[in-house]
């Protein structure tokens, strides 16, 4: 049966079925069909976070240059948007302390232009950090972003004409379906997919796997470098403005820099270098964490309540996991390779080799 | 401006500095010897500074009985933090290395939170680090005006281990060809335990001078400084020991003077380390007293 399987018509049937089945459950869940809005909501999140999750592996796992300033760059996104979609009308009562620049105060955009415009500030800014930063040996980009992230918290705490301060910005328009968010990942994904498989792409690679060798076959590291990471930015600054209007608000503190962890551990257990990795590990930690949240609330079991279940516990866990990954699981689900069906076929005529081994040897 | 105003900011800035300038020296060493950037030393600290309050809020000990408890607690905890997140890395990719780094301080720090809960906790009043005295018009407290001494001392201590004892030979030849120096038979793990242990023994001691200077503590009050003073060791130039007391210093003097000058900047004034970061990287990216160093292919 296995061989029948391996032919390449059955192989497009099955995408296509996939494709099919992946589409309608999205339209039952987009037409209140099925699920409620809390599924709807992990599920937009998990979309967010596959963007963010990719941007960041085309930096980490697809270069080999560690950044740390997601968050950040998701900041600048989610700023964009907010301060550009909220209507002209509302700006006063959302912005009452300290009222908002007379420029920014006239112009409304609409919500694609925002995004979009969110997006390229990212990448601008990313480039203006890269310049000085990945010219020199890449370590120095893990601290470098980490700042960067933390000075884009204190700048938007502080610059209170422009981003309302520790207030906020409330009332961000939210988008009426799905789609939005799901059909901005499937792009993202195919996107980044066609930019790994390019020429770029490969030089990339080349940098990740031997900086000294790249450069004597004549890729321009520098240019590369920066080019990876500023397209990195845009795409964290897509999902940064995807989740500003998700949650319809947004405050300096929802971009603390440990939130760039979530998509370390993310791209950690995907498989740094694996795109498809990257998306199943989306969704899986998104909703883990989300799972995980009964850690947090105390738990009696058999009426002795367990005294470790309290607030906290679930980052434990949570840092814990990252910890054991790394130390014992470093090439996470995929490695560096992509999910296609000869890779499932393999996995399971291997496993039933070996189970068969198991029964009749020794 | 008056000139005690302003003096009394310079001592504020000197003994700022001296702080950032021990917790730099652990930053530089592992960073020389394992090429790491070990993101969990701010946690150390942090946590040396939860040992103190426990020590003698809870157990009410003398304080030079806590000190040296603190002490070897926070060294004992580097050595654990070494041997169970960077050790059984040693062969794997940098990027593992340096996750791992981040996963073990994001550790210590939810721990933290979690244990001793997110609400500071008070570090204890001790009399004899915190009363002031007062010097030509400037009031400044013990604390404040034996911490530049304190890193002086311990710079020198540091200096001569690494100079003039068989370990601190053995450190330099690490630091210089880590493979090399394993060929000719140094005990590599060795090294490594002793750079952990005088890292994070400074970081204590760096912990209980902060912590009677700024008496509020919370799980996260090591990751700013920590942050900081990896800068201040870049600045200084990253692996030597003197460079980094000497770019704490700088980074300190430059906060201070920020906030003293500047009053309406005051916001910004944990920017200050990365914006010299910057200028650092483009202008001296081998740092003041750095050696400049050639990729062999």
């Amino acid at each position: 049966m296995m061989d029948k399987l391996n032919n390449k018509k059955t192989k497009l049937y099955m995408n296509i079925l996939l494709i099919a089945l992946f589409a309608a459950i999205i339209i039952l869940l987009d037409t209140d069909t099925i699920g409620d809005n809390y599924i709807r909501r992990v599920l937009n999140l998990s979309a967010i976070y596959t963007i963010v999750s990719l941007s960041m592996n085309l930096v980490n796992g697809f270069t080999g240059l560690f950044s740390l300033g997601q968050a950040g760059f998701m900041a600048i996104g989610a700023y964009t948007v907010a301060i550009f979609t909220v209507p002209l009308a509302e700006r006063a009562k959302i912005f009452y302390v300290v009222p908002q620049n007379p420029v920014l105060a006239q112009i409304e955009l609409p919500f694609a232009i925002a995004l979009v415009l969110g997006g390229l500030l990212a990448a601008l800014i990313a480039v203006l950090i890269g310049m000085p930063v990945l010219r020199l040996k890449s370590d120095y980009l893990a601290i470098a972003t980490l700042g960067f992230s933390e000075i884009i918290r204190i700048i938007l705490t502080n610059a209170k004409s422009i981003s309302n301060g520790a207030l906020g910005i409330k009332g961000i328009p939210q988008m009426p379906t799905m789609w939005v968010f799901f059909g901005v990942a499937i792009l993202s994904v195919v996107l980044i997919w066609l930019l790994i498989d390019s020429s770029y792409g490969r030089a990339f690679k080349a940098i990740r796997e031997d900086e000294i060798a790249a450069e004597a076959m004549g890729i321009s590291l520098f240019k590369h470098k920066v080019m990876s990471f500023a397209i990195g930015a845009f795409f964290a600054g897509i999902g940064g403005g995807l989740l500003a209007s998700l949650l319809a608000t947004v405050d300096p503190k929802q971009f603390y820099f440990t939130v760039t962890y979530n998509f370390l551990l993310i791209i950690v257990l995907g498989g740094m270098g694996s795109i498809s990795g990257t998306v199943i590990a989306s969704f899986v930690v998104t909703a883990g964490l989300e799972v995980l949240r009964f850690f947090d609330d105390p738990l009696t079991l058999f009426g002795v309540t367990i005294p470790i279940f309290r607030p906290g516990f679930r980052m434990v866990i949570f840092s814990l996991l990252l910890m054991l990954l790394v130390l014992f699981f470093r090439n996470g689900l995929l490695g560096q390779k992509e999910l296609s069906w000869n890779l499932i076929f393999d996995w399971f005529k291997r496993k039933s080799k070996r189970t068969g081994k198991g029964g009749t040897a020794q | 401006m008056t000139i005690e105003i302003f003096m009394q900011q310079l001592a504020n800035g000197i003994s700022i500095g001296s702080l950032y300038a021990l917790l730099a020296i652990g930053y530089t060493m592992v960073y020389g010897i394992l090429r790491l950037i070990n993101f969990a030393h701010g946690d150390i600290f942090m946590m040396a500074a939860y040992f103190m309050v426990f020590s003698i809020i809870n157990f009410k000990l003398p304080w030079y009985v806590a000190i040296v408890i603190v002490i070897t607690a926070s060294v004992a905890l580097g050595v654990l933090l070494e041997k169970t997140a960077y050790k059984p890395l040693r062969d794997a990719p940098r990027m593992s290395i340096m996750i791992s780094a981040i996963g073990a301080s994001f550790l210590l720090e939810n721990l933290a939170t979690y244990l001793f809960t997110g609400v500071p906790k008070g570090f204890p009043d001790i009399k004899i680090l915190t009363k002031s005295v007062s010097l030509g018009g400037v009031s400044l407290s013990i604390a404040t005006l034996i911490t530049p001494f304190v890193t002086l001392i311990l710079l020198y201590v540091v200096l001569f281990i690494t100079n003039k004892t068989k370990i601190g030979m053995a450190m330099r030849a690490v630091s210089k060809d880590f493979e090399t120096a394993k060929l000719m038979g140094i005990n590599i793990n060795k090294v490594i335990s002793t750079t952990f242990i005088i890292g994070s023994s400074l970081a204590a001691i760096g912990a209980i001078l902060w912590g009677s200077k700024y008496p509020s503590i919370y799980p996260i009050m090591g990751v700013m400084p920590g942050l900081k003073c990896f800068i201040a060791a870049v600045l200084g130039g990253i692996g030597n020991t003197t460079g980094a007391v000497l770019g704490g210093f700088i980074l300190g003097m430059a906060e201070i003077m920020l906030v003293t000058f500047l009053p309406s900047l005051t916001g910004y004034r944990d920017a200050i380390a990365f914006i010299i970061l910057i200028v650092v990287l483009l202008v001296k990216p081998t740092g003041l007293l750095g050696e400049k160093v050639t990729d062999k292919v």
